[in-house]
């Protein structure tokens, strides 16, 4: 990829007994999002913190705008802005004193930091609490002016460090919108998160680390198609006639369904897919077995995740339907 | 691997500047300034002073014997110096905070001069103290000290208090740096000030001490300070209290200086 933005190979990192990190490498192209996704402590933030100049890794190198993180470290920093997990703005200062000082510290001139720190708190919302103590914010609001904050200098690099975790999802769909919107204009993102919804709906490209390893990574349908494929679908409407409807399927697919009682469902490999639920729709309904679903289910990322890091992972906060597919 | 120099969008040159570098610096001290008239507690470090001149003059001054006999003109400039020496202790606090909130990688992930948050952070205690030192010697005044020195002299002194009073703000960074949290650092930095405030010559005559204390009451950095001072202050002989004074003052910045630097790449790239 020639006109990636941040390049890495091969970070490894170790705390102690710890490794932190152990030969992760990607490439984010110009204009793109990659998710970095993984459960709590596999070493997403130490990336983060490797790529923009924080921590020196042992071994590996890293580009960002193509230049070296350990070698031309001033200069990785005036073309990135971080936005990290813990908002790290500062509380008794106001929002807008907050953003006027990091543009002054990415040397914007005295007019246009506050032409931006200004236009900052229109973009997030936040111009009516702009002059009040940061100590005066809600969670959200403090988030939003984070984000602003590292975004004061238009950098084209952006690096967000679970950007969303512990935000009402209403607050959290507006950042994914303002973070699409960036990405539209070119900005290239690194994103870490723990939220599977959150690297599909915002991600072209999800690494998956776990232990500082890197699992896997591809597009979310990549991902997904690796894992496993599709799965078909049957709830019968009485619990009597789970067992008619195994023996069914069974013979349709050639394979015995998974079956879980309480939920009345069968499921089973579909392959491609279309052709089994055809037959499998005929056959129920010819042998006069009442349904109240049928269908085709792609994986969830959750499953794709879990099945990935295995299940005893913790930290993986998904959407319900890990619960329902179980 | 094949890197691209890219400019990016909205962003000027990458070459840091002396005069950015000096930008960065103020940038720091405004923003802890701000702080400062923000947070009640630090307001407390400028009472103290207050307080302590209250009672040294009017509580303690009538059964304290001083050289002289004038007990006020003994004290005040002691006084001068406990405020700056107080003073610098806002330095252990703010950086064991900024350490503890994430301030600090938000501060290291920016384009600034990365000296700029240790160095600004002196510089924000050296305004503080000018400020301090000001309203000490209203208030000096108006409790009954008077100067018997020409402008040269005393401005000479008040030098040697802020060179003193920086010094100390190093020796508080760091201290601040290696502590856990802000309250530990708040500890950590009264032990020494405790130490040279009432081992010293400061509040009484040292020759009023115990016999074992006396050597270290007599050259220890805040006893020479004040006895240079009170003689710019007062007219006599300062010269050599001056020097030593100095000294103490140029050693502790430069000791103190690089362990918070060693301190500060070492905690901040955990």
């Amino acid at each position: 990829m020639t006109d990636a933005m941040i390049e890495a190979r091969d970070i490894a990192k170790r705390f102690g007994k710890t490794q932190a990190l152990s030969g992760v490498s990607f490439d984010v192209g110009k204009g793109t999002v990659l998710g970095l996704l993984g459960p709590n402590g596999a070493g997403k933030t130490t990336m983060i913190r490797v790529l923009t100049t924080l921590l020196r890794p042992d071994a590996g190198q890293a580009r960002v705008a193509g230049f070296d993180v350990a070698a031309d470290g001033q200069k990785v920093r005036s073309v990135i802005g971080l936005a990290g997990q813990y908002a790290a703005v500062d509380e008794l200062l106001t929002g807008r004193e907050n953003l006027e000082l990091v543009g002054l510290w990415y040397h914007l001139p005295k007019r246009e930091y506050r032409r931006r720190a200004q236009e900052m708190l229109e973009l997030l919302s936040l111009t009516d609490a702009g002059d009040r103590q940061v100590k005066t914010y809600s969670g959200g609001m403090r988030r939003r002016l984070d984000i602003g904050a590292s975004l004061v200098a238009n950098p084209p690099v952006l690096f967000l460090d679970e950007p969303t975790t512990g935000l009402d999802p209403r607050t959290r769909s507006d950042l994914w919108r303002f973070i699409r919107d960036l990405v539209t204009g070119g900005t290239t993102v690194l994103l870490t998160t723990q939220y599977m919804d959150e690297a599909e709906h915002l991600a072209n490209r999800i690494v998956v680390i776990d232990k500082g390893t890197q699992i896997a990574g591809g597009t979310a349908d990549e991902l997904k198609t690796q894992t496993g494929g599709a799965t078909l679908e049957a709830r019968v409407a009485e619990p009597r006639d789970l067992e008619r409807a195994a023996a069914l399927l069974a013979s349709v697919a050639g394979t015995q369904p998974r079956s879980d009682p309480g939920a009345r469902l069968l499921s089973i490999p579909a392959g491609e897919g279309t052709g089994l639920l055809l037959d499998a729709g005929r056959r129920l309904q010819d042998a006069g077995i009442p349904l109240d679903d049928l269908g085709i289910r792609r994986p969830t990322l959750d499953e794709v995740f879990l099945s990935l890091t295995g299940a005893t992972s913790s930290g993986c906060t998904g959407s319900t339907e890990t619960e329902k597919a179980k | 691997m094949t890197g691209l120099p890219l400019s990016g969008p909205g962003i000027p040159a990458p070459r840091l500047t002396p005069f950015l570098a000096f930008r960065d610096f103020a940038g720091v001290a405004k923003r802890n300034l701000l702080r400062a008239i923000r947070t009640p507690q630090l307001l407390l470090y400028t009472l103290e002073p207050v307080m302590l001149l209250v009672v040294f003059r009017y509580i303690f001054g009538g059964a304290i014997k001083s050289p002289g006999g004038d007990y006020t003109s003994f004290v005040v400039p002691a006084i001068f110096l406990i405020t700056v020496l107080i003073g610098s202790m806002t330095s252990a606090v703010g950086i064991a905070d900024d350490l503890k909130s994430g301030m600090i990688d938000r501060f290291r992930s920016l384009p600034m001069a990365r000296s700029a948050v240790l160095t600004g952070r002196s510089l924000t205690d050296l305004v503080r103290n000018v400020i301090s030192l000001a309203v000490m010697t209203g208030l000096g005044v108006a409790v009954g000290f008077r100067f018997h020195n020409g402008a040269g002299p005393i401005l000479a002194g008040m030098l040697l208090i802020l060179a003193f009073g920086y010094s100390f703000s190093w020796m508080n960074t760091a201290i601040g740096i290696s502590a856990k949290d802000p309250e530990s650092a708040q500890n950590a930095a009264a032990g020494p000030a405790f130490l040279l405030m009432f081992a010293s010559n400061a509040i009484v005559p040292a020759a009023t001490l115990p016999g074992w204390l006396q050597g270290f009451a007599r050259n220890q950095p805040l006893s020479v300070t004040v006895s240079a001072v009170r003689a710019l202050f007062e007219g006599g002989a300062a010269a050599q209290d001056a020097w030593v004074s100095l000294a103490w003052s140029a050693g502790i910045t430069a000791i103190f200086f690089l362990t918070s630097y060693a301190l500060y790449q070492k905690a901040a790239a955990k």
